[in-house]
């Protein structure tokens, strides 16, 4: 997986200072009011996605080039259009372009068509065999170009390229980070409900490159992606008893956190990857501990309340940890710093809160609320501002998209007890289910890309 | 004998209906990485008109009687009630008839929990249950834990009485 070092972007003719800084994604924008930005990220808006120009079809690993720049396009359209911001005409929808026109776009043509965005792009076969994949964006009504990228890729990542390219798109016109080029990691769930095969599983975020990793002897819960993708933190029954272990992407082995034989559940990553936080039973009481993520170090105790205290997440700077405690009589939300001191609840929304996860913008926490159904919502960090994004009879467990807006989850069917991830925008809006080979549940999303 | 023909009658009856009601067993374990496998009632099922050899799961669940292999709770509760207590007790005599038997007690949730949540919960369940038969004069080292959370539901339904025959901790033995 770390062999993304090929996206490497490339630098065009006339290219101006504008587009090195569109590969580093612009910075949270903490200066606008809440709800303007909201406002600005729901405008829908039109764009035509015509297919890549291919100049020299060629042949390549993923297929001729010619074919991939359609693909390209599609991937593109299937990102803008699943974001629920865009209105997006992909490549069956409207006509080809011409290499031309890729850098001297027919403003009128699209105009006339009612688009207010165009993207075009080109994908060229390299001597070495990589594709150069270019993307440009422009605003019709302006008649200028927004941006413009390219990045070289193997062809079997030519995906990637794809989502790259989108996220430059969504960004540069809803003012939030990018959060198309990332993967997710989740448990593929088989069987009748009360001998579910549960099989840990990774996926792109649009659900391309599944891939099983274990083989479902052993019940596999609760998966985290390392934030540098290179290893999943899950549970497993593998040993009989609920543990939790390190799986290592690459070379397929695992080991246990912690040689303690008591069992280990809800296993997170702090931001930097260097700490593992997660909740032990000992004698029947369980509570909050971390330990280091380079194996071997003696574990630290968080919580010491003789109430279930579980689960937990980092704030984005490490310094901060929220978690559940049913120390008051129900699970609630608590919020202590990383050290364990100053353990204070913040969830007083009525009903239960429970599996609370810390955006990776730091401005909100979503969790569980048990009220008759389980529903997912967001809070301030000081338990303000609580409002629910779902409705359903079981939604539950929420993971942020990279960028802080979009929040996976899944939910459980009555009676037959099937299982699916959906994801939701923060307005509530845009739901959607995400497509699995088989039922899913546990969604941890990853960071985006280098 | 009479009275252990009826007791197996009674186990027989109860195993048809279970299987009448299409309802699954949570005994029905996958086995564990180390080729370790929990005594299950299943076993039972090829050779229900031989013997049942002493100290057996089939023993320990005719001994135990009809549920005696398990203690429920209510919602979010971990308590061993006096119905608990008589179930316990009677599991505890034919523990202490086998004193080189051991047991694994599991400790279940329904479903209308989070997943973690109900992991540390069910840890919660099985350690009362040890404990209460510790307090009974059973080596705590014949006993281990193991929490399911809401992985294993006895009964499949979504509504309270399937919530109430899935919040409990089963007592398998060790065979």
């Amino acid at each position: 997986m770390k062999n993304c070092v090929i996206l490497s972007v490339l630098l065009f003719l006339g290219l101006s200072s504008a587009v090195a800084a569109q590969n580093t994604p612009p910075a949270p924008a903490d200066d606008e009011p809440e709800l303007i930005e909201v406002d600005v990220a729901n405008k829908i808006r039109s764009i035509a996605v015509p297919a890549l120009v291919a100049p020299n079809p060629a042949d390549t690993a993923a297929g001729n080039s010619a074919n991939l720049g359609r693909q390209i396009a599609e991937v593109i359209t299937a990102n803008l259009r699943n974001s629920g911001l865009f209105e997006p005409q992909g490549p069956s929808a409207v006509r080809a372009v011409t290499l031309g026109e890729v850098t001297a776009p027919q403003y009128d043509y699209w105009k006339g068509r009612n688009f207010e965005q165009l993207f075009e792009g080109f994908v060229r076969v390299g001597g070495d065999g990589n594709l150069t994949v270019g993307c440009y964006l422009y605003d019709v009504n302006l008649t200028q170009e927004v941006t413009r990228l390219g990045f070289v890729v193997p062809p079997k990542e030519w995906r990637r390229a794809a989502h790259k390219c989108a996220d430059a798109i969504y960004s540069k016109l809803t003012g939030e980070l990018p959060f198309f080029d990332s993967r997710i990691a989740y448990i593929a769930e088989t069987g009748p409900k009360g001998k579910r095969v549960k099989r840990l599983a990774i996926m792109d975020s649009d659900g391309a490159n599944h891939r099983f990793i274990t083989n479902g002897q052993a019940t596999a819960l609760t998966p985290r992606f390392s934030p540098n993708y290179k290893s999943i933190l899950y549970l497993s029954y593998q040993d009989g008893n609920p543990r939790i272990y390190v799986y290592d992407v690459d070379s397929g082995r695992q080991r246990l956190i912690t040689a303690s034989k008591n069992p280990t559940f809800a296993p997170r990553w702090s931001p930097d990857g260097q700490t593992i936080l997660y909740s032990m039973a000992v004698g029947g009481n369980t509570d909050v501990y971390k330990i280091s993520a380079n194996g071997g170090g003696t574990p630290v105790r968080l919580t010491t309340a003789p109430g279930i205290d579980v689960g937990g997440s980092f704030s984005p700077d490490g310094k901060q940890v929220v978690f559940e405690s049913d120390r008051g009589g129900n699970q609630q939300v608590y919020v202590m710093n990383a050290d364990g001191s100053n353990q204070r609840r913040i969830s007083f929304g009525g009903g239960r809160h429970a599996t609370p996860e810390w955006s990776p913008r730091g401005d909100l926490i979503a969790f569980t609320r048990i009220s008759g159904d389980f529903r997912v919502g967001v809070m301030s960090p000081d338990g303000s501002g609580e409002r629910m994004l779902t409705d359903s009879w079981q939604d539950e467990a929420p993971t942020w998209a990279p960028n802080g807006r979009v929040i996976q989850f899944f939910r459980t069917e009555k009676n037959s007890g099937k299982t699916s991830i959906w994801q939701v925008d923060l307005t509530g809006r845009n739901e959607r289910k995400l497509p699995t080979p088989v039922d899913g549940s546990d969604p941890a999303w990853g960071p985006v890309l280098p | 004998m009479k009275k252990n023909m009826q007791t197996l009658a009674l186990v027989l009856l109860a195993t048809t209906a279970l299987a009448a009601c299409g309802k699954k067993k949570i005994e029905d374990i996958p086995p564990t990485a180390d080729g370790t496998q929990y005594g299950t009632p299943q076993d039972q099922g090829g050779d229900m008109s031989g013997q049942i050899l002493p100290g057996s799961q089939e023993d320990f669940l005719q001994s135990v009687g009809m549920n005696g292999d398990r203690v429920f709770f209510d919602t979010d509760r971990f308590n061993i009630d006096a119905a608990d207590q008589a179930t316990l007790q009677a599991q505890a005599q034919w523990l202490a008839r086998y004193p080189d038997k051991r047991i694994v007690v599991e400790g279940h949730c329904d479903e209308r929990g989070t997943r973690d949540y109900n992991l540390a919960l069910g840890e919660r369940r099985a350690n009362a249950a040890k404990n209460y038969l510790a307090s009974l004069g059973i080596d705590a080292s014949r006993i281990q834990t193991v929490s399911y959370g809401k992985e294993r539901p006895a009964a499949p339904g979504s509504n309270e009485q399937a919530w109430a025959q899935n919040r409990r901790a089963v007592t398998v033995t060790v065979q």
